[in-house]
């Protein structure tokens, strides 16, 4: 562990083996209707070889590289979310005879994930998640058995997306913990390689079953290079400074408004966000009436049925509900779970079919701190 | 700690029975199926009740904790869960999860004089506290009950706010806001009770529980009279359906109502509750 190895671009497929020999599931990016999006990964040549992104407010496009590099892109419409904390899960089941109930949960899937290719800002949402689903006074089973078997295989950014701001939150784009191997690849005149950094005993074990040599000096001073790279390339940033305190004396600022009439409040936002976890519950019955079911689906708080109670909902403006959503982000959370809610990776601007950019909006709130909408 | 009990899963209950209050209210008496004594709980919390197939609904506890052996729950027939529920006959299975929440400060109340004000079916999660407190009457000062409701139909727990008056060591108040010409009672609203119950505002303790506005009017007049706001009790209501902090739903800018509440002292939430759609 005291110092970096090097594999071989050539070896990597003997990693991907190395992770199915210990009966993991391999989830990585692969190419699929236009966008970059995680699921299995059986082979090397389900990584999107020699494609990056394009990515801007409102903007999402895969292009070619000219290069031959598996991770050359930014964060697609996916996060790994989904395999933690699905979309659509079954909560139990319940029977009903003779006017007494009994209660099943499903057996648990068994799968283990190994996650190939997450980003630090993949990793800082993981563990925004692990304190809101896991860590609190109560802990979501199903999200539990899944992470507790989780191996990760970090990427470290050699590319920054055009709607990345990790760097102003301090989430990336260098992986620092929550992995077992962090990869930085590296590609020069004839050598493309990957500087590997074992982050556990896990992945030192791994690491033993795949072909590996220690890293030079220079080598590892080139990884570093790319990461420097990348971070020097972002360009959005997201002044931190006081925000919690900046949004909370802001609630009635005009801003809000002006947001409202470009919102669409289709919740495509929190969708892509790797780290909004609200979710809602639907009871179902069979035809015969005796047997029911209770599915746990992802929400959105843009949705009116959200904040309903009797009589109404509680944010029946738009202008309300995204208040709520970058409020709970930016403020709220810190107070929730001692973290902000974001890791900078973009995802709500780039697939915002407006191209609301959080960054801009709070500039625009801190620009005119204090100023009071008109409305009441 | 990481609680690894599974918190999404009901607890059978049969109604031992089930009668309406007045016409939209009911009241159920449960008991677990298999037997086992009811959770210990605090006045002012909630259970999660669960019809079969149809939905999970939060309730607030009517009965007094003090009373063993049955779960008593007071709600409105307003939506499809709680309609399903009035409609459940005695015997009848439900699931019941919890109980959840921050509750009165009903200890905290000992030794100081007491406002209790409730509008409609606040009353319910107060009646616990009320129950509480005249189970041990000698240990407050002066205990004031201020009811509010839309009509004199409306009039919730009636024979139980009588018999309070009936005391000579609580001082009730009861209001409709729309009355025919036979009622001879106060028509108005709750809050202009306030200036009339006795009570040493330095030393008072106020828990009230009714709709937001109600709420918010009440509080002002409390502190109006003297009060101050970390001696004013609340209790939130937000859209509810894991009450364990996890779906998202009820959340109040930082606070999550399930767990953080549905108890609030008045200064954590009052500059909350002075915006609107929070």
């Amino acid at each position: 562990m005291d110092h970096d190895a090097i594999l071989e671009y050539t070896d990597l497929s003997q990693l991907l083996s190395a992770l199915h020999g210990r009966g993991y599931t391999v989830i990585g990016p692969t190419l699929r209707d236009g966008a970059i999006v995680y699921d299995e990964v059986e082979t090397v040549v389900d990584l999107p070889l020699g494609y990056t992104d394009v990515q801007d407010a409102g903007t999402y496009r895969v292009a070619r590289r000219t290069d031959d590099a598996v991770f050359g892109y930014a964060v697609g419409p996916h996060s790994y979310k989904q395999f933690l904390h699905p979309a659509v899960v079954s909560l139990w089941e319940a029977t009903r005879t003779d006017g007494e109930m009994t209660i099943r949960t499903p057996p648990a899937s068994g799968v283990k994930y190994a996650f190939v290719g997450a980003r630090s800002c993949e990793l800082h949402a993981i563990a925004i998640q692990d304190r809101v689903l896991y860590q609190g006074a109560y802990a979501d089973p199903i999200y539990a058995t899944v992470r507790e078997s989780l191996f990760v295989v970090a990427v470290n950014c050699a590319h920054a997306g055009g709607t990345c701001f990790c760097v102003s939150m301090g989430t990336g784009p260098r992986a620092t913990s929550g992995f077992d191997l962090s990869l930085t690849e590296v590609q020069g005149e004839g050598t493309h390689y990957f500087v590997v950094e074992v982050g556990s005993e896990h992945g030192a074990e791994i690491l033993d079953q795949v072909p590996h040599r220690a890293a030079s000096a220079d080598e590892s001073a080139a990884a570093e290079r790319v990461v420097a790279e990348a971070a020097g390339q972002m360009r959005r940033t997201l002044d931190t400074d006081g925000l919690r305190d900046l949004l909370y004396r802001n609630l009635e600022h005009p801003r809000w408004e002006e947001i409202e009439r470009r919102c669409l409040s289709c919740g495509n936002c929190t969708l892509v966000c790797p780290t909004c976890f609200c979710t809602t519950v639907n009871d179902v019955t069979d035809l015969s009436g005796q047997h029911a079911e209770r599915v746990r689906t992802w929400d959105s708080c843009f949705t009116a049925d959200f904040s309903y109670i009797h009589g109404g909902s509680v944010r029946t403006s738009v202008r309300s509900r995204y208040r709520q959503w970058m409020t709970h982000k930016l403020a709220s959370w810190i107070d929730q779970f001692g973290t902000a809610g974001c890791v900078g990776c973009g995802r709500c601007v780039s697939w915002c079919p407006v191209g609301i950019d959080i960054t801009e909006e709070v500039r625009e709130i801190r620009r005119a701190d204090g100023a009071l909408s008109a409305q009441p | 700690m990481i609680e690894r009990t599974d918190p999404w899963i009901p607890e059978s209950y049969h109604i031992i029975k089930i009668w309406r209050e007045i016409p939209d209210t009911f009241t159920m008496e449960l008991k677990p199926t298999d037997g086992r004594e009811i959770p210990r709980f605090a006045s002012g919390q909630f259970n999660m009740l669960y019809v079969f197939g149809v939905g999970e609904i939060p309730v607030s506890i009517s009965g007094d904790p003090g009373e063993h052996g049955v779960l008593t729950h007071t709600t409105r027939a307003v939506g499809a869960v709680s309609r399903a529920l009035c409609d459940l006959k005695e015997g009848a299975v439900i699931g019941v999860r919890g109980p959840y929440g921050s509750h009165w400060p009903v200890a905290a109340a000992m030794g100081k004089d007491v406002i209790i004000a409730a509008g409609g079916l606040g009353l319910a999660p107060l009646r616990s506290a009320v129950r509480e407190i005249v189970a041990a009457r000698e240990r407050f000062g002066k205990v004031s009950v201020l009811y509010g409701a839309r009509t004199v139909e409306d009039i919730l727990f009636r024979r139980e706010l009588e018999g309070w008056r009936a005391r000579f060591d609580l001082d009730v108040y009861v209001t409709v806001d729309h009355a025919d010409a036979a009622w001879r009672g106060s028509v108005g609203v709750v809050t202009r009770f306030v200036s009339r119950a006795a009570f040493n505002p330095e030393r008072a303790v106020a828990m009230v529980c009714g709709p937001e506005v109600m709420m918010r009017y009440t509080a002002r007049e409390l502190e109006k009279s003297g009060v101050v706001d970390d001696a004013i009790y609340l209790s939130m209501e937000r859209n509810m359906k894991c009450a364990v902090g996890l779906c998202g739903h009820c959340q109040f800018e930082q606070f999550f109502v399930c767990k953080d509440g549905p108890i609030f002292a008045y200064h954590r939430v009052k500059s909350l509750l002075a915006k609107g759609e929070i």
